[in-house]
C-alpha cells in the first residue's frame, strides 16, 4: 500500500508517502561505512572521530533521505529520533568501557589475599599488599555515620509529612533542598574547621560526622516521598479507633512505608560509602590496620583507591590495586543498590492503585 | 506483640470531659505524642542549625585566613600559603569552576534530555526498563572510580580528539593544543558531563512520564509527528523539571573533587584554550593542596570552601525559586 502511494501522486489513500520500516538501519549501516572509509582514507587515528562522522553522516541523511520522500515535518521527526538513538548510544558508550575496565583490570590481584591483607609493609609501587584496612574503615565510618544520619533524616522527614505545617517545616524543606546540593568537600571543610579549633588529629569518626551531614538530605527526600505515599485513610482509621498520633505514626504509617525508608537508607549508604574528599581531609588515610574509628587515622575503600592513584608513581603494581579496589567498591554500592532495590519491591505499600 | 494489642485497645475510659476533648482534637497533649513532636521536630531544627553551623565555621575560619593574605583574596593568581606573607587568591580557581561545569553541562544537558525522552517515549517498551535501570545504577558509580577511569582511560582516547579539535578548530583559539598530555579543562568537562548524566536523565525523566496522556493523544490526533508531540506538550510540560534537573547536575558539577583532581593537572595560571593543561577548580585545588597546607594553609583552602558553598547554595536556591514560580502558573497541574 505504502509503496504505490510513492509511485502514484494522487492521494487514493489517506496514508502520506512513507518510507520502509528498514530505512533507519539501511542508513545507519551505510553512513557507519561511509564514515569507516572516510576516516581511513583521510587517515584519522582516533576512534571517537570514526564515530563522530558516522553520527553526522547518519543524522544527515536520515534528514535528506526523508525530506525529499516523505516531506519537511516528517524528515524533522526522524532525525529527532536519531539524535536520540545517537545520545542513547553516545552515552552509553563510556558507561560500558567504565564497567568493562573496571571488571578486566580488577580481577588482575582481586583474591582472598587482597581482601584479608593491609598495606601495612608493602611500598605503594611495589606489588602486594591488600585492602583490609580500608574495608574495616569504610564499614566503621559509613556504619558510625548511618547511626547519626538515618535517625535523625527519618525524625525529620517525619514531622516534615506528619506535623509540618507553618514556618518552621517551610525553612526546614528549603535548607533540605539546598543541603542536598552542598559538595562533599565542603561539608569536610565544615568538620575540618572544628577540628582546627579544638586542635584535633584526624580520626575515623570525624570523617563519620561529615558523611552523616550528607546522608541526612538523601534520607529526609526519600522518606518523605515514601510517608506521603501511606493512604490517609490508614491514619484516619487509626486516630478514630482513638490510637495517640505518635501510637499511630510508629505502628501504621512506618509499617506501611518502612520498605521504602528502608531502600532510601540503603541508597544514601551507597552513595556516602563512594565518598571520598571528606575522608581525605578528615580521616587521612593509614596503611596499617586500625580499628578504633576514635582514635588515629583510618583508611576507606574511596581514599585508597585515590591514594594508590596518587602514590603510584606510574607503578602498574598500585594501578593494579586501585583497579581491584574500584570493583570491590562497585560491587558494594551495586549490591546495596541491588538489595534495597529488591526490598522496595517486596514490601512496596499497598495503596490499592 | 502481646504489650502492643492490649495498650492498642484504649480500656472503656471514663467520658473525656469537655476541655480535654478539645486539647486532643487539637493533638499533641499526651505526654507521647509531646515528646515524639519534640523529637521529629528536634532534629528538624538540628538540619537548620547544621546548615547555620557551616556557614558559621567556614566564615569565620575563612576570615582568619583572609586579613592575613598579602594579596588580593579575589583577584590574585597565586596559591603560595606556606610562605611569608602569604599571597593566595581564588581567580584561577573560580574560572576553571565554571568552565569545566559550563562544558558539563553543554555536553550532559541535551543528551541526558534525548535519553530520558529516549526511556519514556522512543524506546521498545521492552528495552526502556533495563535502560533506565543500568542508568539508574550508573548514578550509585562512585566519583573516585570515575576520576580513575579518567585519569587512565579517557584521558589517552583524547589525543585523537583533541589534534582533531586542533586542525579544524585551533584558530578560535579555544581550541588550539600545544601537544601537551590532554589533562584538560575540556576532558574534565567531559567527564563531568559523564558523571552528571544520570542525574539529570533520571530526574527529566520522571517528569516526562508525568505528562498528562491527554496533551500527547490530543497532539497525535491532530496529526502531530511524535517529534511535534514532544516538542509541543511534553516539553513545556516538562521543562520547571529539566531545569531543575540540570541544576542538580550543575551543582553536582561544580563541586565534584577526585575526578578533576586525578584527572587535571593543575596550575595556577588562566589558559585561554581548553585544550591545554593547567587551571583548576576550587574542590580540587583544596584535595590536592590539602596534604602539603599547614594550619594557616587549611584556613585558606576553607575560605575557597567557602566561595564554593556560596556559589553552590546560589545556583540550588534559584533552581527551587525556577520551580516554584513554574508550578504556580503551570496548567500543567489538571
Amino acid at each position: 500500500m505504502s509503496t504505490a502511494a510513492v509511485t502514484d501522486k494522487r492521494p487514493s489513500t489517506l496514508r502520506a508517502a512513507s518510507l520502509p520500516k528498514w530505512t533507519p538501519w539501511a542508513i545507519a549501516a551505510g553512513s557507519v561505512a561511509l564514515g569507516i572509509g572516510i576516516s581511513a582514507a583521510a587517515g584519522l587515528s582516533s576512534k571517537i572521530q570514526w564515530g563522530l562522522i558516522a553520527a553526522v553522516l547518519f543524522v544527515l541523511g536520515t534528514y535528506g533521505i526523508a525530506a525529499r520522500v516523505e516531506g519537511r515535518r516528517q524528515a524533522k521527526d526522524r532525525v529527532a529520533t536519531s539524535f536520540v538513538w545517537v545520545a542513547f548510544v553516545v552515552a552509553v558508550i563510556p558507561l560500558v568501557s567504565l564497567i568493562w575496565v573496571t571488571i578486566a583490570r580488577g580481577v588482575k590481584v582481586l583474591d582472598v589475599y587482597f581482601l584479608t591483607h593491609s598495606m601495612g609493609v608493602v611500598a605503594d609501587t611495589e606489588p602486594g599488599g591488600g585492602i583490609y584496612h580500608a574495608i574495616i574503615g569504610s564499614l566503621e565510618q559509613v556504619g558510625l555515620a548511618t547511626a547519626i544520619g538515618a535517625p535523625i533524616g527519618v525524625l525529620t522527614a517525619i514531622y516534615l509529612v506528619e506535623y509540618g505545617r507553618g514556618r518552621l517545616a517551610k525553612a526546614v524543606t528549603f535548607f533540605v533542598d539546598v543541603m542536598t546540593g552542598i559538595p562533599s568537600i565542603v561539608a569536610g571543610l565544615f568538620i575540618l574547621s572544628l577540628m582546627l579549633i579544638f586542635e584535633m588529629q584526624p580520626f575515623g569518626f570525624a570523617g563519620s560526622l561529615a558523611l552523616a551531614i550528607l546522608m541526612m538530605p538523601v534520607v529526609v527526600r526519600s522518606t518523605e516521598e515514601m510517608l506521603k505515599l501511606v493512604p490517609n485513610e490508614l491514619r484516619e482509621a487509626s486516630l478514630a479507633l482513638g490510637v495517640p498520633k505518635w501510637r499511630t505514626i510508629l505502628k501504621v504509617v512506618l509499617p506501611t512505608s518502612i520498605g521504602g525508608i528502608t531502600t532510601g537508607i540503603m541508597l544514601a549508604v551507597a552513595r556516602i560509602a563512594g565518598e571520598t574528599a571528606p575522608v581525605l581531609l578528615l580521616v587521612f588515610g593509614n596503611p596499617f590496620i586500625n580499628n578504633n574509628p576514635f582514635e588515629g587515622a583510618q583508611a576507606s575503600l574511596p581514599l585508597y583507591i585515590y591514594q594508590q592513584f596518587a602514590n603510584s608513581a606510574g607503578s602498574g603494581a598500585a594501578y593494579d590495586r586501585a583497579w581491584a579496589a574500584s570493583l570491590t567498591l562497585i560491587a558494594f554500592v551495586m549490591i546495596l543498590n541491588l538489595v534495597a532495590r529488591g526490598i522496595a519491591r517486596w514490601k512496596a505499600p499497598k495503596t490499592g492503585r | 506483640m502481646d504489650i502492643s494489642t492490649t495498650t492498642d485497645v484504649p480500656p472503656p475510659t471514663p467520658q473525656p470531659t469537655v476541655a480535654q476533648r478539645k486539647r486532643n482534637a487539637r493533638g499533641a497533649t499526651r505526654p507521647g505524642d509531646r515528646i515524639f513532636l519534640g523529637l521529629t521536630r528536634g532534629s528538624g531544627i538540628l538540619l537548620l542549625v547544621i546548615m547555620a553551623a557551616i556557614a558559621a565555621f567556614l566564615t569565620y575560619r575563612a576570615i582568619l585566613a583572609i586579613n592575613k593574605d598579602h594579596g588580593n583574596f579575589l583577584t590574585t593568581f597565586e596559591w603560595n600559603t606556606n610562605i611569608l606573607p602569604p599571597t593566595f587568591g581564588i581567580a584561577v580557581l573560580a574560572f576553571g569552576t565554571i568552565v569545566s561545569s559550563v562544558i558539563a553541562m553543554v555536553i550532559a544537558v541535551p543528551i541526558a534530555v534525548a535519553i530520558a525522552l529516549f526511556i519514556t517515549h522512543y524506546a521498545p517498551r521492552r528495552m526502556s526498563g533495563p535502560v533506565a535501570y543500568v542508568i539508574d545504577l550508573l548514578a550509585a558509580v562512585p566519583s573516585i572510580v570515575y576520576g580513575l577511569w579518567g585519569a587512565l582511560v579517557l584521558v589517552p582516547h583524547m589525543n585523537g580528539l583533541f589534534g582533531w579539535l586542533n586542525d579544524f578548530f585551533g584558530w578560535t583559539g579555544l581550541f588550539s593544543w600545544d601537544e601537551g598530555a590532554p589533562r584538560s579543562m575540556l576532558t574534565v568537562g567531559i567527564l563531568l558531563a559523564i558523571m552528571i548524566l544520570p542525574i539529570i536523565t533520571n530526574v527529566s525523566r520522571e517528569v516526562f512520564r508525568q505528562v498528562p496522556q491527554m496533551h500527547e493523544e490530543a497532539a497525535l490526533a491532530l496529526g502531530a509527528t511524535r517529534w511535534e508531540v514532544i516538542r509541543m506538550s511534553v516539553l513545556p510540560f516538562g521543562r520547571s523539571g529539566v531545569i531543575s534537573a540540570s541544576m542538580l547536575g550543575l551543582g553536582r558539577a561544580l563541586g565534584e573533587t577526585m575526578a578533576v583532581a586525578t584527572v587535571l593537572s593543575p596550575s595556577f595560571d588562566i589558559q585561554a584554550s581548553l585544550l591545554n593543561p593547567g587551571g583548576g577548580t576550587f574542590a580540587q585545588n583544596i584535595a590536592s593542596k590539602f596534604s602539603e597546607a599547614n594550619e594557616f594553609g587549611r584556613d585558606a583552602l576553607i575560605a575557597s570552601g567557602l566561595i564554593l558553598f556560596v556559589i553552590t547554595l546560589l545556583v540550588n536556591g534559584a533552581a527551587r525559586l525556577i520551580i516554584a514560580r513554574r508550578a504556580e502558573y503551570s496548567g500543567a497541574n489538571a
